[in-house]
């Protein structure tokens, strides 16, 4: 009797020590993992950086290519990013508010970007007004740049970047409805003084949300502007191209120092996004 | 102010809302718009706002021909059935939108717009939420600011959709005698909403009764409670009759 209550008794004090242990190896595989695929390279590129010591460091930072590049980059998240605010509130704004012909055209072309490689997104400008393409003789004649030059980079990187603001502002006021802005039409107000009294406000960390994942993505962008860019020093080089022009050259402390730089940003976004998360899910309610 | 409302019909696909609809409310009336729903009693709010357009028809307030212009021309003061309060904004904020958002010449000062949003606090007894937020209060205090927030700009038309739908029933009853005394201190013409037949015939004037997007019966709460036209009216006012008499038990 003893032993069949024993008996009894075991499996149910394992039922109760089981997800325990379950959750102790998960928990530790995920972190594991985590420090693997993440923490490590993260560090390798701090300590790679430094390796030659704080100066060395410095100098590369400070090399005028490196410099240039840094500025390029920053014009072009400079311009993309303001782009695809206007672009990414105004296409939330017609799909969530109005019903039009098209909408659900619109809402797949919103998704492109993310479904096309990078490669091929750069390609496809390549095509269009690179020399050899559709415009490329129009524009050679009237003496304009698009591919190997600033242009076709932001356009690349604009394209890239397009669908975040949408993507997280669709699904955020479509929650919220229209009530508050047929309530401020009501109350006498003009359908500008809506859009920045109720609409924008409504939805401002949300927007926040979508814009520091666009900055992000527009500052590591690789492949899209690797195809447009030509990689010509100081003129079409942009921080994540730098990187690799670097470590071709074996210059590997100089790549890793710069890639600090990319990190460094990363890190800022990650720590961004999260609070914006919380402020958005606050917008929702 | 008067509303005239002159053979309004529209159609949402192949979907009646409402055919032929007349029906006029004169000042210092409080009428309600009583139906099943899916009857038309909301479109046929919206249509007197402006927030839709009726197929054809044409809508007279104080008997000029309002039905081509846009709601914020219109002036009516409007209850949302959700209350649809800003929720960025504080409860004094809301108040002041209206008055606010005019342009520079028909504005008034910040005094006075802060005086005014004081008073209508006032008037709903809530002269201590001013600095809260929409979020912060209980479902009978938002209804009341969104009427405030309504009579803010001193509108001669107030509209209310299912103005007590969301609330329960001794905050609903509560809210009714205040919004009766209210109107009759105002001096407006005020459409509501509802499709509680008791709320209807205790409040209001007269009553609409609505079925189909057709006006089946109006007249005062007497008249439909003792001539009923159809059996339809019959029908509708006894069975709501029956089932809140149940639901109160």
């Amino acid at each position: 009797m003893a032993n069949a209550a024993a008996q009894l008794a075991k499996p149910r004090s394992l039922a109760r020590r089981d997800p325990a242990i379950v959750q102790v190896t998960l928990t530790v595989l995920a972190l594991l993992s985590l420090a693997v695929v993440i923490l490590l390279p993260l560090l390798a590129v701090f300590i790679q950086a430094f390796e030659k010591g704080w100066s060395a460091y410095l100098d590369a930072i400070r090399d005028p290519y490196t410099r240039s590049a840094i500025w390029l980059s920053l014009s072009t998240v400079g311009v993309s990013v303001p782009l695809n605010l206007v672009f990414g509130v105004a296409a939330a704004w017609a799909i969530t508010k109005f019903n039009f012909i098209g909408k659900h055209v619109l809402v797949t072309l919103i998704d492109i970007p993310f479904g096309v490689s990078p490669v091929v997104s750069g390609l496809i400008y390549v095509l269009v007004f690179g020399a050899q393409g559709w415009f490329g003789e129009w524009l050679g004649d009237h003496d304009i740049r698009i591919i190997f030059a600033v242009p076709g980079i932001i356009l690349a990187t604009t394209f890239v970047t397009f669908p975040f603001v949408a993507r997280e502002l669709i699904p955020l006021m479509q929650s919220q409805g229209t009530d508050e802005e047929e309530a401020a039409l009501v109350l006498g107000a003009s359908g500008w003084q809506m859009f920045w009294r109720i609409t924008l406000p409504n939805v401002k960390w949300g927007l926040l949300y979508g814009l520091v994942l666009c900055l992000a993505r527009a500052l590591g962008e690789f492949g899209a502007v690797s195809v447009v860019s030509g990689h010509i020093r100081s003129e079409t080089n942009t921080l994540p191209l730098h990187v690799e022009i670097l470590y071709n050259e074996y210059n590997y402390s100089g790549a890793f120092a710069v890639a600090t730089l990319l990190s460094v940003i990363a890190v800022i976004a990650l720590v961004l996004k999260k609070i914006l998360e919380w402020k958005t899910d606050e917008e929702a309610r | 102010m008067s509303i005239q409302v002159e053979h309004i019909s529209k159609r949402f696909g192949t979907f009646v809302a409402l055919e032929n609809v007349n029906l006029r409310i004169e000042t210092g009336e409080l009428v309600a718009l009583l139906g099943p729903s899916g009857g038309g009693k909301t479109t046929l709010l919206r249509i007197i706002a402006g927030l839709e357009l009726p197929d054809c028809g044409a809508i007279r307030l104080h008997d000029e021909d309002a039905t081509s212009s846009s709601v914020r021309e219109r002036h009516v003061g409007f209850v949302f059935q959700h209350y649809a309060l800003f929720r960025h904004m504080t409860v004094h904020q809301n108040i002041a939108f209206g008055l606010e958002v005019r342009s520079k010449e028909t504005r008034p000062s910040k005094a006075e717009i802060n005086d005014r949003v004081k008073k209508l606090l006032q008037l709903i007894q809530l002269d201590y939420v001013g600095d809260r937020y929409p979020s912060q209060l209980s479902g009978g205090q938002r209804q009341r600011v969104a009427l405030a927030r309504a009579l803010a700009v001193e509108p001669k038309v107030l509209l209310l959709d299912e103005p007590f739908g969301a609330l329960d029933a001794k905050v609903r009853r509560e809210l009714r005698a205040w919004l009766r005394r209210l109107h009759d201190e105002l001096h407006i013409a005020s459409v509501f909403v509802t499709h509680d037949q008791e709320e209807a015939l205790e409040v209001s004037d007269r009553v609409a009764i609505l079925n189909h997007g057709r006006v089946e019966q109006v007249g005062t709460p007497s008249e439909v409670r003792r001539n009923p036209v159809n059996e339809f009216v019959r029908d509708f006012l006894s069975n709501e009759a029956l089932s809140i008499r149940e639901s109160s038990r």
